[in-house]
């Protein structure tokens, strides 16, 4: 009885416009396990870098005075894994512009494509992040004559550039060779800024890498490792939803019209069978 | 804790921003996915070409 009930309710339900049944978002079950197991790390990251890891206190040798960054140093564990996010990001943005230009590659466009704008968040977090942790330990928000902090943000402009140059108007392949010849930039901009604290180490108030010079060690150097594991954790989960994101973007450009026309078109017929548009048996008197 | 105010800046900043740009992305891809078909939302399904500029 209940199901008759049930059933006599869903049929006089009217046929509103809406998402098609069957359409798929970005999720599967793979970002699913993928987004459990980063919102687990994320928790053991905060734990791990406001806890045990501790702040930087030094003993200076002659004075005895307690010397160092102090809590600020935990900015570390957000500045350093969004700096290589972001070099990681443009990297793999370079590999699918080289695949661009030799295979004119679709899938690798795409890939390029979502890299960079991932990488492109990564650089403005990088730049944010350092200009905040610069303040207490540099006295400066930002310095114009550091080639390191300049080498970032033309890094910056330059992802941006990439991203704009990718919602120019042209052909597919106009736009996808012009974007990947400027993806290919971006790699060697990435080793520049880099190599920029040791190739003009005079011009920077940047310190050296941290873990290439094992700055760091025991579980300071465990949680800027874990730090660096978890960021690129989330550029893979970001890397799927977004490359997913684009193809759909894609698959609707391509074929959105001829989609729309074939659902009106079996739309009209179902309504001439007697049923609505979701196949359920029309109630009498309601409008098509 | 010293800095208690930089802290909070710097990792407020990533965590806002990575979630802002998370969620815009997964409801875009919602909105446009509704104008797709199941068969070709995917590219490991879809029978698309893998050649720019190829129909």
């Amino acid at each position: 009885m209940a199901n008759t009930k049930t059933s006599a309710v869903t049929n006089t339900m009217p046929s509103l416009p809406g998402p098609r049944a069957d359409s798929i978002g970005t999720g599967s079950r793979t970002t699913r396990i993928l987004g459990v197991v980063l919102i687990l790390g994320i928790g053991l990251w905060l734990f791990l870098a406001f806890g045990p890891s501790g702040p930087d206190i030094r003993i200076d040798g002659t004075s005895g005075q307690e010397i160092g960054q102090f809590d600020a140093f935990r900015l570390i564990y957000v500045h350093v894994p969004a700096a290589i996010t972001a070099y990681l990001a443009f990297f793999v943005t370079a590999v699918g512009s080289a695949m661009v230009l030799i295979k004119r590659s679709v899938w690798w466009d795409l890939v390029a494509g979502a890299s960079a704008e991932i990488g492109a968040l990564s650089a403005a977090l990088t730049l944010i992040t350092g200009s905040i942790w610069g303040r207490p330990i540099w006295n400066t928000w930002w310095e114009w004559g550091d080639v390191r902090l300049l080498t970032m943000l033309v890094l910056f402009m330059l992802s941006i550039g990439y991203l704009a140059i990718r919602r120019l108007e042209g052909t597919a392949e106009e736009r996808a060779r012009r974007s990947a010849i400027v993806g290919l930039l971006l790699v060697v901009n990435v080793v520049i800024v880099n190599r920029s604290v040791e190739w003009w180490a005079s011009q920077t108030i940047h310190q050296n890498s941290t873990i290439a010079e094992a700055a760091i060690d025991g579980l300071k150097a465990f949680t800027l490792f874990f730090s660096i594991v978890l960021g690129v954790g989330l550029y893979v989960w970001m890397m799927i939803h977004r490359f997913r994101l684009a193809w759909l973007e894609r698959q609707f450009d391509r074929f959105g019209l001829d989609d729309a026309l074939a659902t009106r078109r079996a739309e009209a017929t179902t309504v001439l069978d007697g049923r609505d548009p979701h196949g359920r048996d029309r109630v009498e008197g309601e409008r098509p | 804790m010293t800095h208690l105010g930089y802290l909070i800046a710097g990792w407020g900043t990533v965590f806002v921003a990575c979630a802002i740009y998370a969620v815009s992305v997964i409801r875009r891809a919602r909105r446009v996915a509704a104008n797709v078909p199941a068969e070709r939302a995917r590219w490991m399904t879809g029978k698309d070409s893998d050649v720019i500029g190829e129909t």
